[in-house]
């Protein structure tokens, strides 16, 4: 376990290094920020101290160096509109981004996981193919539409649920969040429910699949043959040999829930980090950019990792030394 | 005393009016402590026939008429509660390939337990020790350690074992034994049939072993009933049945049995292949395959009785097989 581990840690520093390469790289083509951050009157001595002050004199490969150098000791710079390490603005956005992420996870399983067993169970049924026909429907409506449509019903027709914001907060762990109030949770919903919608289709159908591959199997039959009841051959035999698959999209899905919840962050004026990288883009705030892209290969790294770990858990045939 | 199990005129069919009987008219009766031997080649309807004694066959197959009375009871139309309360109980049923019957996931003391406490309700240290105990039993070295291990941890013969013991765990009255031996090697199916012979003796169990392997029915049963494309064609005794076949089958698949040949002849098999059930000729199915095959063989023959043996042919074959 230990040196599988190692390997592990070695491969994902690997990974972490290639990407630091491409992003940097990257962001260097996708435009200068020098004509957006410099007033177009300025002279040309200020426009060359700023140039300088930012390090953009300097050729690509002393760029990367630098900034490399900076990695090491967690600095990836400091904003070039706000002033103040890039790290730290993405990181106070983080919690907003986390549990709109969060919440969103769990409203797709606790929707998805049980609709797609019932589906998967009773595939004849008329409100099966209802479900399975609704989770097309989570699966192709663009999200920004169905965040519009959200709005327009549930916050300007009905006046249930506020557009936009935070709502109230209160603090938890040093962090400021919204779900802990009545106020903010009013605010969280819909956003929520919004990012939720295609990992619940997603979740929904992965589960009535897999019900349908397992239910054939012998081990079902011989469980059956035991006159063991149908709750316990469902939640145990059946959900058991689900949760190989599902912990895997699950985890995959919850980094791309963080890293791309910036629609919906755009949509409700969520002030999480996918509204934060959007202004950045359009700003060319290199080391926001840099510093959140990075973030993200260190988050599915991360996750990825914490998967495999689940597996030798979840799946007693798999143990990580079999791969050494 | 009445018989333990008595299947009359079984018909099993799949899918609903498409006429594909999978078991077509079966009927035959068990005493309690006896062993019966159903035989047939792949697709003649044995398993089918033992998994809608069990009332646990695949969909879209279904009994759609006869009555299987298992010590009174209905079993073809009793509720799926009083199944339930039956199967693993009273009636057990062992499968074909021990690597597909042990969930992977579960290990095999949980399987084991689970099966305890489906029938029984006791304290869970006094399942673990049945389980334990079973274990023991069916030959498995230090039962204890065992029982934390999962299913991938044990050899095919071993798992046959488990599935064994789970079987025997409530001393049932019938045990339904699937091809319990083919997937293993010859010298694990000796031990396995010793074991199971020794068992079901101890308890008094009766069995019904699918097979299509006549040594082993030699060895083990006290009736013999072969099937062909769905219906019995010959039933009786295993001395009546293997020394004086009547029915042409019959004697192609003793004929069949490699030790029947001398040294140097090519094997002897029995032409053709077993029609498909819903390509049926009408009459004797076997009447393509068959050379004593007349003209009047366009009719379905009846079962012949003769004492307590009987045959469906109309130019049954007459001595002993060697004769031939």
């Amino acid at each position: 376990m230990a040196v599988s581990l190692i390997r592990r840690l070695i491969q994902a520093i690997f990974v972490i290094l290639a990407m630091t390469v491409i992003v940097f790289v990257g962001v260097n083509v996708i435009g200068n920020p020098v004509d957006i951050l410099i007033n177009p009157d300025a002279n040309q001595a200020e426009r060359l101290r700023v140039i300088a002050h930012y390090g953009l004199d300097q050729p690509l490969w002393k760029q990367y160096m630098l900034f490399l150098q900076g990695l090491v000791h967690g600095d990836f710079g400091n904003s070039f509109v706000y002033g103040r390490p890039a790290l730290s603005l993405i990181l106070e956005r983080l919690p907003a981004t986390l549990e709109l992420a969060i919440s969103a996870l769990l409203i797709a399983i606790v929707i998805g996981l049980p609709l797609g067993l019932y589906a998967g169970l009773y595939p004849n049924r008329i409100s099966s193919r209802l479900i399975m026909s609704g989770s097309i429907l989570g699966f192709s409506l663009p999200t920004f539409w169905v965040g519009l449509m959200l709005i327009m019903v549930f916050a300007v027709e009905l006046r249930w649920l506020p557009t936009n914001g935070r709502g109230a907060t209160a603090e938890f762990l040093g962090a400021q969040w919204s779900f802990l109030t009545r106020n903010g949770l009013s605010h969280l919903l819909l956003p929520a429910f919004n990012l939720a919608l295609f990992k619940t289709s997603l979740i929904l159908r992965l589960t009535r699949a897999g019900v349908q591959e397992v239910l054939p199997q012998d081990y079902i039959k011989f469980a059956r043959a035991k006159g063991l009841s149908e709750r316990r051959i469902v939640f145990v035999h059946v959900l058991k040999n689900l949760m190989i698959p599902l912990v895997t999209i699950i985890g995959l899905e919850f980094g791309s829930l963080i890293a791309f919840s910036v629609v919906t962050e755009s949509i409700f004026a969520w002030p999480g980090m996918g509204k934060l990288i959007i202004d950045s883009i359009n700003l060319l705030d290199r080391p926001v950019i840099v510093a959140y892209l990075m973030m993200m290969v260190i988050l599915f790294v991360g996750l990825n990792f914490i998967i495999d770990v689940c597996y030798t858990l979840l799946d007693p045939r798999v143990r990580l030394d079999a791969k050494a | 005393m009445s018989a333990l199990l008595e299947v009359r005129n079984l018909v099993t069919e799949f899918g609903k009016g498409l006429g594909l009987l999978a078991v077509n008219g079966v009927s035959f009766t068990l005493d309690r402590g006896k062993v019966l031997g159903l035989v047939g080649e792949s697709g003649s309807g044995k398993s089918v026939t033992g998994f809608s004694i069990m009332r646990l066959l695949d969909k879209p197959g279904r009994i759609a008429s006869g009555q299987i009375l298992f010590d009174g009871v209905d079993l073809a139309t009793t509720s799926e509660g009083e199944m339930r309360r039956l199967r693993g109980k009273r009636i057990a049923m062992v499968f074909q390939d021990p690597m597909m019957t042990l969930n992977p996931v579960l290990t095999v003391g949980t399987q084991l337990i689970e099966a305890v406490l489906a029938h029984e309700a006791v304290p869970k240290e006094v399942a673990r020790q049945r389980a334990r105990d079973a274990l023991g039993l069916v030959g498995i070295p230090s039962p204890e350690e065992r029982l934390s291990a999962y299913p991938h941890e044990f050899s095919g013969g071993m798992r046959q074992r488990v599935a064994i013991a789970i079987a025997l765990l409530h001393r049932p009255d019938l045990i339904i034994a699937d091809e319990p031996t083919t997937a293993l090697d010859v010298t694990i199916q000796s031990q396995i049939i010793s074991e199971f012979q020794r068992l079901t003796e101890q308890s008094k169990t009766a069995v019904i072993w699918i097979t299509h392997d006549l040594a082993i029915v030699s060895r083990l049963a006290d009736e013999i009933a072969v099937m062909y494309a769905g219906r019995l064609v010959e039933t009786g005794s295993v001395a009546h049945v293997l020394g004086t076949p009547r029915h042409p089958y019959t004697r192609g698949l003793i004929m069949s049995v490699p030790s029947q040949n001398r040294r140097g002849e090519p094997l002897r098999q029995i032409p053709g292949i077993t029609p498909a059930i819903n390509r049926l000729p009408p009459g004797c199915s076997f009447r393509a395959r068959c050379d004593r095959a007349t003209e009047g063989c366009s009719a379905m023959p009846e079962l012949s009785w003769e004492g307590a043996r009987a045959y469906r042919c109309f130019h049954p074959v007459e001595g002993p097989t060697h004769e031939r």
